[in-house]
């Protein structure tokens, strides 16, 4: 069972704030749904190999070259701050 | 044809909210465009072709919020490959198709934009995550709809709107430029009103693109050309484990009739065994929510979409920016996937839910050994009322128990409409077919509607 305390470091890495009231709704909504997942622990699995993905083959390599071209005009026209080709973000070093 | 549909998406569609932008400069551009392409004679089956894309593919200068408030004011500088293959083709973007937020949701009730309505009946929810597509081609307000299907989000809709809906195998279509959702389950797929229509929007999308790295390079079948074999000598697996106190009486009927019909026309019915079938649900609640976690670390308020206008330093930007801009299911499974991955619980969970899924597939692999198709329901249940399971997400969860599985394994799977249960709300039957097999799917499909009326019934009020 997710204590409130859990529930908040998880909130916290996840960089979501939550209202206490959400984190209330929350903590009964996850352990729910945390209940419903259970099923699983009771199956044997040892000797299975994890399944990550649908297809087996090894990710493609592509050639070393340049495929993309500069388009950083059109990125940073739909940025919410920016200023001489940078993103601009509160102050993180004083 | 565009001011057509454009005027019933204003007029009929009215009362289903199925779009979030139109945009009638835009798509009116496009059709003089077909039409100057179709005077010259170079005119494809789509060229002209009014399409509703559901809104979590990019699409050059068209709002894309992927049905969220994060994304509320984004505005894509690139074409996913999808809007991509449909522009080389001469079709007409009609508008963005609403959604559930991020496609996480089953009743497309979590839409930042309002809730879609079915037109069967406009108490019901149209399913989802893309209802906006399927309520769109349902009510004919839009002729054809691309979607996206992770654990359902094409077949579960059609099902519940009456409409045809294909999710083709894992690889088979590009996902560049489509918003991303569970990564190892994603993939794009088609709605439209049968077979026929399926197999062009499908012969349109497939094949290889090199922009996505699990797009797999194998030429395409030629679905159309191959829609007439019939099913004579077809071998249609029946699962024994779909035929339980799950599956509504009412949905089983038509379901079973449907089977029988198939039957009728020359295939072979056996049984086969899914044996790890009711794991599914919980082992994509895992990885579903862990992949989504992962995938939606990038809406930081930083480059692009929604940024909180208060904040103190950049920690509390990121978290007031993202609690402001995410709608509930969204934060839900934010936090479930940031749970199954932390340290300490990553192997109880998420492994775990992995070594299920390799279970989940061996079980599809062994009954293809046995059977060329798997039928049986799309949907435990017919459409239910909006409202009725939004407070409780294992409710709405437990509704995925026939779709999750196929896109655990990768498998593709369609949804064709084969009758109607209580209060007159559709019932879909699921085709579901070995690796790269959409070819015989379709053509099942296409038999049985050529023995049947299903697919052209039409909900009253949208005639």
């Amino acid at each position: 069972m997710l204590s409130l305390e859990q529930i908040a470091r998880v909130a916290d890495l996840a960089r979501l704030e939550l209202t206490a009231e959400e984190a209330a709704a929350l903590q009964q909504q996850l352990n729910g749904i945390l209940a419903m997942v259970d099923a699983m622990a009771s199956v044997d699995t040892s000797g299975v190999e994890p399944m990550s993905h649908p297809q087996q083959a090894m990710q493609r390599l592509r050639d070393d070259s340049v495929t993309e071209h500069d388009e950083r005009a059109a990125f940073q026209a739909i940025a919410p701050a920016v200023e001489d080709g940078l993103y601009l973000v509160p102050k993180v070093i004083e | 044809m565009t001011r057509h549909f454009l005027g019933r998406v204003a007029s009929a569609g009215a009362a289903l909210n199925a779009f979030i932008t139109i945009d009638e400069d835009k798509s009116l551009a496009q059709a003089k465009a077909a039409d100057e392409r179709i005077a010259r004679g170079q005119a494809g089956p789509l060229t002209g072709i009014p399409i509703a894309h559901k809104d979590l593919f990019c699409a050059k200068g068209w709002l894309t919020t992927a049905g969220s408030k994060i994304l509320g004011n984004f505005i894509p500088p690139y074409d996913s490959h999808v809007i991509a293959q449909f522009d080389r083709a001469g079709a007409v973007i009609l508008g963005k198709a609403n959604m559930d937020e991020f496609a996480m949701g089953s009743s497309n009730e979590n839409s930042h934009f309002g809730p879609v309505k079915n037109p069967w009946d406009l108490a019901a929810v149209p399913g989802g995550s893309s209802g906006g597509s399927a309520a769109a081609v349902a009510a004919r307000i839009a002729p054809a709809a691309p979607g996206t299907d992770t654990g359902g989000s094409i077949r579960q809709p059609a099902s519940f709107t009456g409409v045809c809906g294909i999710r083709p195998t894992y690889g088979r279509v590009s996902r560049y430029g489509i918003v991303a959702f569970a990564s190892s389950l994603d993939q794009a797929g088609a709605l439209g009103k049968d077979a026929h229509d399926l197999a062009i929007l499908l012969s349109t999308m497939a094949g290889y693109d090199e922009r996505d790295s699990t797009c797999i390079d194998r030429p395409v079948d030629d679905y159309v050309a191959n829609l007439g074999g019939g099913v004579k000598g077809l071998r249609i697996g029946v699962p024994r484990e779909y035929f339980t106190k799950d599956l509504a009486p009412d949905v089983a009927a038509p379901i079973r009739a449907a089977i029988d019909e198939l039957a009728k026309l020359g295939a072979k019915v056996v049984e086969v065994s899914l044996p790890n079938q009711h794991l599914s649900v919980p082992a994509y609640y895992v990885i579903a929510p862990a992949e989504a976690s992962s995938n939606l670390a990038r809406y930081d308020g930083v480059r692009y979409g929604y940024r909180a206008p208060d904040y103190t330093d950049l920690r509390d930007m990121y978290r007031k920016t993202r609690a402001q801009g995410f709608g509930p299911e969204v934060k839900r499974r934010t936090l479930i996937g940031t749970y199954v991955l932390s340290h300490g619980y990553y192997d109880a969970y998420y492994v775990k839910a992995q070594k299920i899924r390799r279970l989940i597939a061996g079980d599809f692999i062994a009954a293809f050994r046995d059977c060329d198709l798997i039928a049986g329901p799309a949907a435990p249940s017919v459409a239910y009322d909006l409202g009725s399971k939004a407070t409780d997400p294992v409710q709405m969860y437990l509704g995925d128990l026939y779709t999750i599985p196929i896109n655990l394994a990768g498998l593709p799977g369609l949804s064709i409409p084969c009758g109607f249960g209580a209060r007159g709300r559709p019932v879909g039957l699921q085709l579901v077919g070995n690796y790269f097999d959409e070819a015989r799917m379709l053509r099942a499909a296409h038999a049985f509607q050529q023995a049947t009326d299903w697919h052209a019934k039409i909900p009253k009020g949208f005639e």
